[in-house]
């Protein structure tokens, strides 16, 4: 029997799940306020008690590895992490991008997933279901109108979910030109779920990796790290280091 | 926000009582220490609150050096890739194994927040799959217990300065983890002053020891900065005056194409700080009458702090104590003391606990 613990906390939902074998046996799954620190590892508390499981009879236990809030992928990935290390198990590190495709598993239209990253970008992907769960387009930091474009010339069918879809709705409806849907509630946000049934698909291709070695997948450096990079083609390392403007994204992405 | 885990404490009662027996061989409290609050990533293991099996520190310095200081994401960032590493070493540096420990504790304030969340649910997700109680602990708290890693007859009461990037505070550990607070700065930290008068004068960061090393070769006399006074509050500091006459020396200096001395200016500056601290301590400890006094922060590292503090306190007949410097700055053996303090005093934390970025002392 294999029982892979998921683990979602990418964006404002919270999500624990135990996937036994072709059974989803547990899922608690919470979109209301960013508390994440405070109420994950209830959660998985919760769930344990409420299904009689032990942790360490988990084979694996699957993380949504990003992108996403920073300090929330921080929180999934050091409690994944805290949880491999103690119970000597391994870690599957799940894209988000892809889990939350997974929620559409199977429709004939292409998936994109979309999730807020502000000032009308968004982190997505573009999946399709054809023999088997592809990906069409790599998960990226997207400006909405680009991602319009880009999905107009697959000329397909596609269904849009995610946290992005209502911030950009009005962009979307009016730059799409190929059929288009948005995912109903059920499956249009993150779910422990999805990232531990896509995450056991993984477990038995060998896809794991130890608790130590994993780490989310930002896909978006630091703030400090864009401008020093900028500083650098500029020619002005020097006044950076001096300290004069050190910005941080995670004042922004900071709340506990 | 504490709980009190009903089936853990009848176990350690038993225990207690078992340990408590004559004869009975009594067993080790092994407490395995977590800290991520700022910029270092560290594990520890501390066996029965005075004794460091293990003292693991993973420094990001060289990283934030090229920004001119700590930036708050990039330090989270490096925390997650390395906290694991380096509690696997904290065990087994220590030759222990996660069953062997009894408890875990972890920084949960006062820091940055998304540093802090970072040890705090590792430390919970440990602590929640090894079935092991777990204590969070006040940063503060931790650098004050510091002092009891080589200072085995150290005990509470005494009169502690606590000097650090973040925070200047004189109290009185009355207890241990109890303390009351008869100082602190108006304005700016001490180290804080450090670093930004190292940044002026192009010294660069961390300023405290790059200060430090500059002033062994200077006059702490060629200048005098104010050593300002906070009226009716003997016990407070303010340094932002002693900033600004440095800032302001620099910039005159520059307007007339004067050149600096730096090595005289970062002991000139360095000879302030340090006498505005070690007057206060060394008055504190004598109005409320103890003769026991300890430093602890980043800033106890500081060689000219510590030279002129055993002197006063040498003049005035106190006992003076300061951790090594590998216990000043950010550690975990530190957090593994004060957490098994804690940890005998009866504190548990529930999985809930959360990362209190400005955690005040003595709060819990």
């Amino acid at each position: 029997m294999m029982k892979i613990l998921g683990i979602e906390s990418s964006s404002l939902v919270a999500s624990v799940a135990v996937v036994t074998d072709e059974v989803v046996t547990a899922e608690y799954t919470v979109n209301f306020k960013k508390t994440h620190s405070q109420t994950l590892l209830p959660m998985i508390d919760e769930v344990c008690r409420m299904i009689e499981l032990d942790l360490s009879e988990i084979d694996a236990i699957a993380v949504s590895g990003g992108p996403g809030s920073f300090t929330g992928l921080r929180i999934g990935s050091a409690t994944a992490k805290g949880l491999g290390l103690a119970l000597k198990k391994p870690l599957i590190h799940v894209p988000t991008l892809d889990a939350m495709a997974y929620n559409l598993y199977g429709t004939s239209a292409l998936i994109c997933p979309m999730m807020d990253a502000r000032r009308n970008q968004v982190y997505t992907g573009v999946y399709r279901f054809e023999q088997e769960f592809e990906t069409v387009m790599e998960p990226c930091m997207m400006d909405t109108r680009e991602l319009a474009r880009e999905l107009n010339k697959y000329g397909e069918r596609v269904i849009l979910l995610g946290d992005g879809v209502p911030v950009n709705a009005q962009i979307l409806k009016e730059n799409l030109e190929v059929p288009f849907s948005f995912a109903p509630a059920q499956c249009s946000r993150q779910r422990g779920a999805s990232v531990a049934v896509l995450g056991a698909v993984y477990f038995t291709e060998g896809k794991t990796e130890t608790a130590m070695e994993h780490k989310p997948d930002y896909l978006r450096k630091a703030q400090a790290e864009r401008e020093l990079e900028e500083a650098k083609r500029q020619g002005k390392v020097a006044e950076l280091a001096a300290g004069h403007s050190v910005g941080d994204g995670s004042q922004r992405e900071g709340k506990a | 926000m504490m709980m009190e885990d009903t089936e853990n404490t009848e176990k350690e009662k038993k225990e207690r009582e078992m340990t408590g027996k004559a004869g009975t061989a009594k067993k080790d409290v092994l407490i395995l220490g977590i800290e991520s609050s700022c910029d270092e990533t560290a594990a520890s293991v501390v066996r029965n609150g005075r004794e460091v099996l293990s003292n693991v520190i993973s420094s990001q310095i060289a990283l934030h050096t090229q920004f001119g200081g700590v930036v708050p994401e990039i330090a989270s960032r490096k925390h997650i890739e390395k906290i694991n590493q380096v509690i696997e070493q904290a065990l087994s540096d220590a030759n222990v194994t996660l069953d062997d420990i009894t408890a875990i504790a972890v920084t949960y304030g006062p820091g940055l927040v998304g540093a802090l969340l970072v040890g705090v649910a590792e430390a919970k997700a440990i602590a929640y799959a090894s079935k092991k109680p777990l204590v969070g602990v006040h940063h503060i708290e931790g650098h004050v217990s510091a002092n009891y890693i080589e200072n085995l007859n150290l005990e509470p009461p005494f009169v502690c300065l606590i000097v650090s990037g973040g925070h200047t505070h004189l109290v009185i550990v009355k207890d241990y983890g109890e303390f009351e607070i008869i100082g602190r700065t108006r304005d700016d930290a001490a180290g804080e002053a450090f670093d930004k008068v190292a940044r002026a004068v192009g010294l660069g960061y961390p300023g405290g020891p790059k200060v430090d090393k500059a002033a062994k070769d200077g006059n702490p006399h060629a200048m005098e900065f104010p050593r300002a006074k906070v009226e009716g509050c003997p016990y407070d500091f303010s340094f932002s005056g002693i900033k600004s006459a440095v800032l302001n020396y620099i910039n005159k200096a520059k307007m007339t194409g004067e050149e600096i001395c730096v090595p005289d200016l970062a002991a000139s500056f360095q000879n302030a700080v340090v006498e505005a601290l070690v007057s206060r301590a060394v008055l504190a400890a004598k109005n409320y009458g103890y003769d026991r006094l300890a430093i602890a922060g980043g800033v106890a590292s500081n060689s000219a702090l510590r030279t002129a503090m055993q002197k006063a306190c040498d003049k005035a007949g106190i006992h003076f104590y300061h951790p090594s410097p590998i216990f000043c700055t950010d550690n975990a053996a530190m957090i593994g003391v004060a957490g098994y303090y804690e940890y005998m005093k009866g504190t548990r934390h529930s999985w809930d606990l959360n990362a209190i970025p400005n955690l005040k002392l003595g709060e819990r």
